[in-house]
């Protein structure tokens, strides 16, 4: 498995012809090799404008883009996108090719032999929760979540150090959506590649990323950072009040009752039974719906501890 | 029917379909590589259409009339005449199907590091087959019908016996209603092919999977 890229925007500028307002205003950023960083903002604050300036999909006026230190303009077109997964909201399967071809998109660019080719495939079938049977089917006879999982499968198929993906959920039902999204997160654990993740969602944003960038109008970066210091100290009121009023409570929802430090309980202790992986939110939601002020975390017939109400703004 | 099949009509069928075949083949050996050139080149679309179209709106028996003078009472003049309009036909069809690619999938195909052939080769043009075919089917059924119209010039093709039993006497005209059957089971015939064609070449097209 190769290795994840760090990628690093310096100084990055865009105008498009005819419009006052930059697309983007001298954004500096840096994304570690691994991370998973979220570019979220209101519309024409520039977050699809600069993942695709990364692929070369759109050309920037002045700063410089590197991947690894390289530039972006060093490489060849066609070399530096085929070493790029790249997803859209749209996805953009071909039609005329089963999800088996689309898969191998990437690997018959690069003239992989067949056999590794179509061994990478089930692979990655089975990495996104598809069947290797589907390799027959095409696009026209799936879903559209599972269109939008051959969609990350072709993006993941030549193993890319970086996955650039553009509002890939979208236009996904909530459910299929947040199904992707776990699975997404998971999947970015096992394979453990730099993606950059555009999303107008702030609830998704704070769901899935290492590190979120908000842009506001304009293009200008208004803070970068984890999700959890985010949330506690937003840089201004424009961030303020785009993460929303009940940040608070969004905190307690990266937390899940494992993170927390819980006090010693026994069987006999009263109040509702919890597992280990609810959120702190969800726990305390859960509280004032019984009205207790206290739950027992369990695993299985174990009694973990126990989780007090008033724990929980101690944790903010 | 039987009287007349080894003297008058298996001789004309043979030539309509030499007259429909060389007239669909040269059409698409001009419009293919020249819808292509506009693909690439925007700028020749609207020109070529328009020229094509104007064509189109001369009376099929008036445009072999003013042939006549270059090229004679000959094939090449029929040709000339059928050729303009499977043309007519074939160009715009070729071009709707090079552009019916949809946005999204041109996307992912460039994000992928695909070069401008790649996409042409593997992505548009196998898109644009549902269209071609379409293109080629009105082509070969309106050529068959006008090629008829060729026997005013010359005494050849499914269209001369019907010509000929127009200027006869007799009340029942066996030959119009053999020969223009002809013509019909013979469109109907090449309509099958292409059909089929269409299945075997696009099979991710066929109703019922869009």
């Amino acid at each position: 498995m190769s290795a994840a890229a760090e990628i690093v925007f310096d100084h990055v500028t865009k105008r498009y012809a005819g419009r006052d307002a930059p697309a983007l205003d001298d954004l500096s950023l840096e994304i570690p090799a691994g991370t998973f960083c979220v570019l979220v903002g209101p519309s024409g604050g520039g977050k699809t404008t600069a993942l695709k300036m990364v692929n070369r999909l759109i050309p920037f006026d002045s700063g410089d883009i590197r991947i690894d230190g390289r530039s972006v303009r060093d490489l060849p077109l066609t070399e530096l996108r085929r070493g790029i997964g790249y997803v859209i909201q749209q996805i953009g399967l071909f039609p005329h090719q089963t999800v088996g071809e689309n898969i191998a998109t990437v690997p018959r660019l690069l003239g992989w032999p067949k056999r590794q080719t179509a061994e990478r495939t089930v692979e990655l079938l089975e990495l996104v929760g598809l069947e290797a049977r589907d390799a027959e089917r095409y696009p026209a006879q799936l879903s559209g979540g599972q269109r939008q999982r051959v969609g990350l499968a072709r993006a993941l198929a030549a193993d890319p150090p970086l996955l650039l993906m553009d509002e890939p959920f979208g236009a996904l039902d909530p459910i299929t959506r947040f199904r992707l999204q776990t699975e997404l997160r998971r999947l970015h654990r096992e394979v453990g590649k730099t993606v950059i993740f555009v999303t107008h969602d702030v609830d998704e944003a704070i769901q899935m990323g290492d590190r979120i960038a908000i842009l506001r109008e304009g293009g200008v970066l208004a803070q970068y950072d984890t999700p959890d210091a985010i949330l506690a100290h937003p840089a201004d009121d424009f961030v303020a009040q785009f993460v929303g009023e009940d940040r608070a409570l969004r905190r307690l929802a990266l937390r899940t009752l494992r993170d927390v430090t819980l006090e010693p309980g026994s069987q006999s202790e009263p109040g509702s039974r919890v597992s280990p992986d609810t959120t702190v939110r969800n726990a305390v939601s859960l509280m004032l719906e019984t009205g207790d002020e206290q739950l027992v975390v369990v695993d299985g017939d174990r009694v973990l501890g126990v989780f007090h109400l008033r724990d929980a703004g101690e944790l903010l | 029917m039987r009287d007349h099949w080894g003297d008058t009509l298996q001789p004309a069928l043979v030539q309509h379909v030499e007259l429909t075949a060389i007239a669909v083949v040269i059409g698409f050996a001009i419009a293919f590589p020249l819808a292509l050139l506009a693909h690439r080149y925007g700028r020749l679309e609207h020109p070529v259409g328009v020229v094509s179209a104007l064509l189109y709106t001369i009376p099929s028996l008036a445009l072999f009339q003013l042939l006549i003078p270059f090229s004679g009472l000959t094939w090449t003049t029929v040709e000339i005449a059928l050729v303009s309009y499977t043309l007519v036909i074939l160009f715009p069809n070729i071009m709707a199907g090079l552009h019916s690619t949809p946005d999204e999938v041109l996307e992912a195909a460039q994000g992928m590091g695909l070069t401008r052939l790649q996409v042409l080769l593997r992505v548009e043009l196998p898109l644009a087959i549902p269209a071609i075919v379409g293109g080629l089917r009105v082509a070969v059924v309106s050529t068959v019908a006008i090629a008829t119209i060729a026997a005013f010039l010359l005494p050849d093709g499914l269209g001369y016996p019907i010509v000929l039993a127009l200027k006869e006497p007799t009340p029942f005209k066996t030959e119009i209603y053999s020969a223009g059957g002809l013509a019909i089971a013979f469109a109907i015939s090449c309509d099958l092919l292409l059909v089929a064609l269409r299945r075997a070449l696009a099979p991710w097209a066929v109703t019922g999977l869009a």
